[in-house]
């Protein structure tokens, strides 16, 4: 019979990164040991357990990636309170991928780019930064505005110091919520720093973190004169299938797992604000 | 054009279900329903079936795919298999559309084999509606129920019964019967009485034409909403009996040895139905209950060349607790009313 969308292929967890409190990095292969399917920065995969549920995680590691894939998991549920409990070796299943994606290949191609993350938001985030990174000729400066509640809820720390911050033409800014001893970067949340960061408006800016961090980090970058038409975020969901049959992602007549996750906040703008 | 004397129907039905299974409306102590037909069932002469015919193509609940899990280890197991042929034999105009309309979210890439399969599968034999209803709008979307699509249609008048082969696989299906040739003029007649009835009802031609794409958000916002939810209790019923409702929800079962996956009907007019675990985007009943019809008035043509999502069957109309419906919806929003 022909391949059914709905019925997953099966993954094992090779790897669990223990990133912050909540938030643990699964790497996840095929049973053989292979990387389970090609994807684009942005796009999305259903992982299951069978008896647990099944949820639509948007995928951390870059597509330059050839050897697995990596899951940044926040634990707020069950199927996230499944694995977070979880060790190596343990089977999932897996199907996708999902959604548009960014247009890395198109509208982000010979532009300056700046990233500004909240929290969990770094996970989409990452697999771009990561394939920006890896063609790097094709992109101009990198910016990468992170923030957390405190420093030890900033995901991938030891690859933003290691790598990120020590590579030409990427600007990494931290910045936590409150004061802490051990602390001596920036202090204040994320729409703020923005702000007082004065990025020139030639950027192609992306967002992605909690709602209230996305709605007041869009009015600083509009303050600085950004247009709509420059800032990109990807928005989440319930979904059950990820491809636009069992109603419930939509956005007026969007879906947010076929036509998104990915959108342009001028083509927001044009939809029912349910999100 | 074939025919064949009421008086010799059942020997018909008989006959077509001995070769293959055979589906069709029957009367029932709470009005009619579809059924396997068994020998003595009676076509009935209800205008509709309580239930829509989508449970044919989109069953309430199936089973996709069931799981082995011993220690970390899963094993998928594919149970699908090729569905037998079947028949449904007297599913109306408006059910018949619904066909179409949920073609348009299963068969569109990728496509959904469950569905697939048993569309493949299926005849359809329609039947053209000798009296409709005053709750039936079928007009509204451009839907004739004198002139029914489907593989085959029919007709029935005092006599007789009158088919019409619409498809190959519809001819192939005439010509296994014993049938008599038909006369196009007696159908001609029928239709033209039918089509009489139609004229004098009263929900035939709603005005839908300011139902575009363009006007999403004037009517996504229009505060009409606020007071036409007002009674709506969230149950869900209109989701149920609707032939072209088709969310669903994806629920594991653990039978003690080995865990089913099930898809199910689900219903956008439910609290949890978006619900995440930190919040949810369609907090109140009035946000759900606008989904619901934007979805089949605004949404879905957008996405479908103008082609609505409700086929104006009635039967959200006849089964509402509180008596809200989408004819009163498209009355309201966007018109002048």
């Amino acid at each position: 019979m022909e391949k059914e969308a709905l019925i997953p292929e099966i993954g094992v967890i090779t790897d669990i990164r223990i990133d912050t409190p909540d938030v643990r990095t699964f790497r996840v292969v095929t049973p053989d040991g292979k990387k389970p399917f090609e994807h684009i920065p942005g796009q999305c995969a259903m992982l299951s357990i069978p008896g647990v549920g099944e949820a639509l995680f948007s995928i951390t590691s870059s597509p330059t990636n050839t050897e697995y894939m990596e899951f940044s998991i926040k634990k707020c549920g069950c199927v996230t309170g499944f694995l977070h409990a979880t060790e190596p070796g343990q089977y999932v299943t897996i199907r996708g991928p999902y959604g548009n994606g960014f247009p890395v290949e198109s509208a982000f191609k010979g532009k300056d780019l700046l990233f500004v993350a909240g929290g969990i938001g770094l996970a989409p985030l990452r697999s771009v930064i990561n394939y920006c990174r890896h063609h790097r000729s094709n992109y101009g400066s990198i910016d990468i505005v992170y923030g957390s509640r405190s420093m030890q809820d900033l995901v991938d720390y030891n690859e933003i110091m290691e790598e990120w911050c020590k590579e030409d033409g990427i600007n990494v800014h931290l910045t936590i919520d409150r004061e802490q001893p051990e602390w001596n970067g920036h202090v204040g949340f994320v729409p703020n720093f923005v702000k007082e960061l004065n990025f020139d408006t030639n950027k192609t800016a992306v967002l992605c973190g909690p709602p209230i961090m996305i709605k007041f980090t869009l009015a600083g970058l509009q303050e600085l004169g950004f247009g709509k038409d420059q800032i990109y975020t990807t928005l989440e969901m319930r979904m059950k299938c990820g491809i636009g049959k069992c109603g419930r992602c939509n956005l007026g007549d969007k879906f947010i797992c076929k036509d998104g996750p990915v959108f342009r906040f001028d083509q927001l703008e044009e939809l029912p604000d349910e999100y | 054009m074939k025919k064949i004397q009421l008086s010799k129907l059942p020997q018909l039905l008989s006959a077509i279900a001995e070769k293959t299974a055979l589906y069709l409306p029957v009367d029932t102590a709470s009005g009619a329903e579809y059924k396997k037909y068994e020998e003595g069932d009676k076509l009935s002469d209800a205008c509709n079936t309580n239930r829509s015919a989508k449970d044919f193509f989109f069953p309430q609940v199936e089973n996709m795919a069931n799981f082995k899990v011993e220690g970390k280890k899963i094993e998928v197991i594919d149970i699908r298999k090729e569905t037998e042929d079947f028949v449904i034999f007297g599913a109306r105009a408006c059910d018949v559309r619904s066909f179409d309309i949920l073609d348009r979210v299963f068969l569109a890439d990728p496509v959904d084999t469950f569905y697939k399969n048993r569309r493949q599968h299926a005849t359809i034999v329609s039947l053209a509606c000798s009296v409709p209803e005053e709750t039936c709008f079928c007009g509204t979307f451009g839907i004739d129920a004198a002139d029914p699509a489907g593989d085959v249609s029919a007709w029935k008048t005092d006599e007789e019964m009158y088919f019409r082969a619409n498809t190959e696989k519809g001819e192939a299906f005439l010509a296994s019967l014993a049938l008599e040739d038909g006369e196009e003029e007696a159908v001609r007649e029928e239709q033209t009485k039918i089509r009489s009835i139609l004229e004098k009802l009263p929900i035939q031609n709603l005005p839908t034409d300011h139902f575009k794409a363009e006007k999403l958000m004037e009517h996504f916002s229009d505060p009409k909403w606020k007071e036409l939810y007002k009674a709506c209790l969230g149950c869900g019923t209109c989701t149920f009996v609707c032939p072209t409702c088709q969310c669903f929800d994806i629920r594991d079962f653990d039978t003690g040895n080995g865990i089913q996956r099930y898809r199910c009907w689900d219903s956008c007019m439910y609290s949890d139905f978006t619900q995440m675990a930190a919040d949810q985007p369609r907090h109140t009943q009035m946000e759900r209950f606008r989904q619901r019809f934007m979805h089949k008035l605004v949404y879905y043509p957008a996405n479908n060349e103008g082609v609505f999502g409700c086929v104006g069957c009635g039967r959200c109309l006849a089964k509402c607790p509180i008596n809200m419906n989408i004819v009163k919806v498209i009355k309201e929003i966007g018109g002048d009313k």
